[in-house]
């Protein structure tokens, strides 16, 4: 028998009271109105879990840390009742032949219903020997994962992007999911960020489980939910941007008073993430607002895009609010139809923000 | 050859049953274990490969050293942040940059949390289960198991039988539900598991526990730091800007309700330490103290740099609040300094690595690293490159390096800091040591062990919430004081910066000691080395036949049940393997591809 996570919280004493609570923030989380939260209640006391084969390539293990700190839902919740996490090597009790094994019986028993998810990425040099699994190259791992799941997420920006082991000059040729030759043509949801927010990564599951679809995507296959905006967009030291107040250096007048980060090298502007939405870790802060510019760590390639101190020096895709840009009080000029802010010496021109894409 | 006697004093014997382990799980990266066993299951010779490696390095050549602190955390995100904080310390060293006193304290609250945080997880979720059997905890009676917990601590409040009954129904329908999740294909009905089904049951009731309260002792780095995993950090300070009562105090990054914030996380982490871990990890002891196997090196050679400066931009030992210095022949009256700056101290030999020297009898310091991918295997290999069925332990077999100090092969890790503590008289650490050994009634050898492994890093834990405390309100009272400095940019701008330096950062990391060596040259990246915890306990032999720390803890171990080598892991385990920090390592020039042969 399955048994569902209302099942679950049932026998365990909450309340059905204590449950809608839960639903009611769900529905929060995922950014959508409180008339969701009985369709998220539905879906709790029906569903059985899906199996879930979380592999692990060239990495650092930070998705899976994230993934743990999720504060609603709880990862606890997430593995005991949400999904079945069959395997991942960061947790599982199995090693070795037996760990492996898991793999062919959940194929075997659910081929084409599971969902793969996979963080890092596979190195295509050496013949993939960069990263070993049971004696074998990884990709070949991945590869045979994915030929039988129904929908692959790729978490973090290594699965995404190829994130730090692939910055220039990619030693191992490191390759991110959807570049992997011969891969299964699966839909593949990426869930960028170094790591992605926790409870991005949980609301990600809990959207597919709830509405039985995958996210709407955009073009770069990225949740809409979460990656439609700049950080900038809604960050809430955006009206000392456009009032013209700055950081100048660290630990400066206007790094207390909170002004805004572009000058010492922020990347919100060219950065689509939820971090000031959302935020980070129970929505108690974010890089801004614990002082430090944004590094833009959701953006492919972002390591490779000049210096984390170094200013935006093509910022045209301020987008949605490019009059307002234009107007800003100082600091700004206009340049050739485009608004370019001229705060300086930075000549980092590969920095060109993602466009109006999104 | 089937016995030869290494120089470090372990006899080998390959001649046994081989078993294989890959992958080994529960640990942070990839890594493969091979054993040789006797007609006794008794393991006479052990092998330990890291499977993984990303090249870091050649990847920093030529960037701005100001950012190598985001790059170089990437090497872990278990210990996030303890290889950025060594990375900004190597970066000043080299431009000699001071930091401000809150800027210390700061950094120490994010270390210290880190050591408390990566500990608690790594017991209960990457360790635990080589000790406790969740499907035995079924047979729990949960009335028992409230004594049980009552007894084993008395204030946590989490006790009554009502409560273990929920959980224990909990863990059925789970099982019963036949998906199994993460304890599938455990190896649950293996004799090497010995704990009562009520110890059991507790114990399986704090790793539920603890998975949420984990999150939450992280949140002091996303005061600090904006989010956690990987907070943000700065060359010259912190970047969380000090505004207690100034105009728009409310939006700055420290205030009085985030330091507020920060106080109430610290002291719910003290409690949950005292209150469960330290109470968990001596009940489970308390049935394995007969099972003393795994010291390994740890009775003979032991390392920490030390960590924690009281004072900023002091290093040396006497400054440092984790104990730094070296034991060598298992000698714990004479513990030795230590130099990182020294080209005969700190040395990596690569002779079974997948890396090539010119010289592969002598060993380099990292200054002087020079690292060639060469992914060689040796004669004796069974299978093929891309199939291993067998490593040949013979040639080259692992992308972990074999770092030496002064030829030594060395343990580091919290049990090293803690026999090094020990052995210099450290009050509080020889105070809680001297608890756990008359509360389990075993002889301080009791030490060298897997379990002494174990049980250390829960006393730290308990040390470092502690002093988590300690610099909160330090930095409480030079905010009173009025300094409310966090950074030094003074140096900030490049075009200030001397054309060549150098310089070397280190910690000690939750898994042992960690150091970083960096050459600047035109304000760019020249050189960068890191030379980690996973390297030391992880190394392969090397020029000399020196077996590593993971190898050597290994020998002599007896194994049940030869199919579910859950010793192995428990030893293994102990160490708290963090490979994708140990097998990044690359030279400067990374456009050289490996050589591959196989023979």
């Amino acid at each position: 028998m399955h048994e569902t996570f209302y099942d679950v919280m049932r026998r365990q004493g909450i309340t059905r009271r204590s449950f809608l609570k839960y639903c009611s923030l769900a529905a929060g989380a995922l950014g959508l109105s409180p008339a969701f939260a009985p369709k998220i209640a539905h879906a709790m006391e029906t569903k059985p879990r899906i199996p879930v084969l979380w592999l692990h390539g060239l990495e650092c293990t930070c998705c899976s840390e994230s993934f743990i700190r999720s504060a609603h839902p709880l990862a606890k919740d997430v593995i005991l009742s949400m999904i079945s996490l069959d395997y991942d090597d960061t947790l599982m009790a199995a090693a070795g032949e037996q760990a492996e094994a898991i793999i062919e019986e959940t194929i075997e028993k659910y081929d084409g219903n599971y969902i793969l998810a996979v963080e890092g990425n596979a190195p295509l040099d050496e013949d993939g020997m960069y990263c070993i699994i049971g004696g074998k190259p990884f990709v070949e791992q991945l590869k045979h994962a994915a030929e039988h799941a129904r929908a692959i997420i790729s978490w973090g920006s290594c699965a995404s992007w190829g994130c730090v082991q692939a910055a220039r000059p990619n030693p191992t040729r490191a390759t991110p999911t959807h570049n992997v030759p011969g891969l299964a043509d699966k839909p593949i949801i990426k869930v960028p960020g170094c790591p992605p927010i926790s409870e991005v990564m949980t609301a990600v599951i809990t959207y597919m489980l709830t509405f039985e679809q995958l996210p709407s995507l955009d073009n770069q296959g990225r949740p809409k939910m979460f990656y439609s905006q700049r950080i900038h967009d809604k960050c809430y030291r955006r009206p000392h941007f456009d009032a013209g107040q700055f950081v100048e250096s660290f630990d400066d007048e206007g790094a207390r008073r909170g002004y805004c980060l572009y000058k010492v090298g922020c990347k919100g502007p060219t950065t689509y993430n939820a971090c000031s939405t959302v935020r980070w870790n129970g929505g108690l802060s974010f890089p801004i607002q614990a002082g430090h510019p944004c590094i833009g760590c959701s953006e492919d390639g972002f390591w490779d895009k000049g210096g984390f101190y170094e200013r935006l020096s093509d910022v045209r895709g301020f987008g949605i609010e490019a009059n307002a840009d234009e107007i800003g009080k100082v600091a700004a000029a206009v340049v050739g139809g485009a608004a370019a802010i001229h705060a300086g010496v930075s000549v980092v021109k590969q920095i060109t923000s993602k466009g109006d894409d999104a | 050859m089937v016995t030869l006697t290494t120089p470090n004093g372990y006899e080998l014997d390959s001649s046994g049953r081989r078993i294989v382990v890959d992958p080994v799980t529960r640990i942070e990266g990839h890594m493969r274990c091979e054993v040789n066993l006797d007609e006794n299951n008794i393991i006479r010779n052990a092998v330990s490969t890291g499977t993984m490696w990303r090249g870091l390095e050649v990847i920093l050549k030529g960037r701005d050293p100001r950012d190598a602190w985001a790059f170089v955390q990437r090497i872990c995100g278990v210990c996030t942040g303890t290889h950025a904080l060594t990375s900004v310390r190597a970066v000043e060293d080299a431009l000699n940059i001071d930091i401000p006193e809150n800027a210390n304290s700061i950094r120490n609250i994010m270390q210290l949390s880190l050591q408390v945080h990566d500990h608690l997880v790594h017991f209960y979720h990457l360790h635990a289960l080589d000790w406790v059997n969740p499907v035995n905890a079924l047979r729990a009676d949960p009335r028992a198991t409230s004594e049980l917990q009552q007894r084993t601590s008395p204030h946590h409040p989490k006790s009554s039988p009502g409560y273990f009954q929920d959980v224990q129904t909990r863990i059925r329908r789970f099982v019963e539900s036949g998906q199994l999740g993460p304890f599938k294909n455990g190896y649950w009905t293996n004799p090497a598991y010995l704990l009562p089904p009520e110890a059991d049951l507790m114990a399986v009731t704090h790793y539920l526990e603890a998975l949420d309260f984990q999150k939450e002792i992280m949140t002091v780095r996303t005061i600090f730091g904006g989010k956690d995993t990987h907070p943000n950090w700065l060359v010259g300070g912190v970047p969380c800007a000090i505004n207690m009562d100034g105009e728009m105090a409310a939006g700055a990054p420290i205030n009085m309700e985030r330091l507020n914030y920060v106080r109430s996380v610290t002291e719910r982490a003290i409690t949950f330490v005292k209150n469960v871990y330290i109470p968990d990890v001596l009940a489970v002891a308390q049935y394995y103290k007969g099972w003393l196997y795994g010291g390994g090196l740890s009775s003979k050679n032991v390392m920490s740099y030390g960590d924690i400066p009281d004072r900023a931009n002091d290093y040396s030992a006497g400054n440092l609040l984790m104990p730094r210095g070296a034991i060598i022949n298992g000698n714990l009256s004479e513990v030795h300094p230590i130099d990182l700056r020294d080209p005969n101290e700190i040395q990596e030999f690569v002779p079974h690595s997948w890396y090539k020297y010119a010289d592969e009898a002598v060993g380099l310091h990292p200054w002087d690293g020079v690292t060639e991918a060469n992914f060689e295997l040796g004669p004796n290999l069974i299978g093929s490159k891309t199939n291993i069925q067998q490593i040949d332990e013979g040639g080259k077999y692992s992308w972990i390096k074999a770092p030496r100090w002064k030829g030594h092969a060395m343990e580091v890790g919290p049990l090293a800091r803690y026999i090094i503590g020990f052995a210099q008289g450290h009050e509080q650490i020889t105070d809680q040591i001297n608890g756990v050994l008359s509360a389990l009634d075993v002889p301080v050898d009791a030490l060298f062990s897997t379990l002494g492994r174990t049980a250390a890093r829960a006393l730290e834990a308990e040390w470092a919430a502690e002093q988590q405390l300690y610099f909160l309100d330090k930095l409480i009272a030079n905010i009173k004081n009025g300094d409310t400095a966090t950074a030094n940019t003074t140096s900030f701008d490049p075009s200030t910066w001397p054309s060549e330096v150098q310089g070397v950062g280190f910690t000690e990391a939750p898994r042992g000691a960690l150091g970083h060596w960096l050459k600047i040259k035109d304000t760019k990246i020249e050189n960068y080395q890191c030379v980690v915890p996973t390297t030391w306990n992880g190394s392969p032999r090397d020029n000399e036949g020196n077996i590593g720390a993971f190898e050597a803890s290994l020998m002599n171990t007896f194994v049940e049940v030869p199919e579910e080598p859950v010793e192995i892991l428990r030893t293994l385990h102990s160490f708290d393997p963090c490979l994708a920090c140990s097998t990044h390592v690359m030279s400067e020039d990374g456009e050289e591809l490996a050589d591959v042969k196989v023979r």
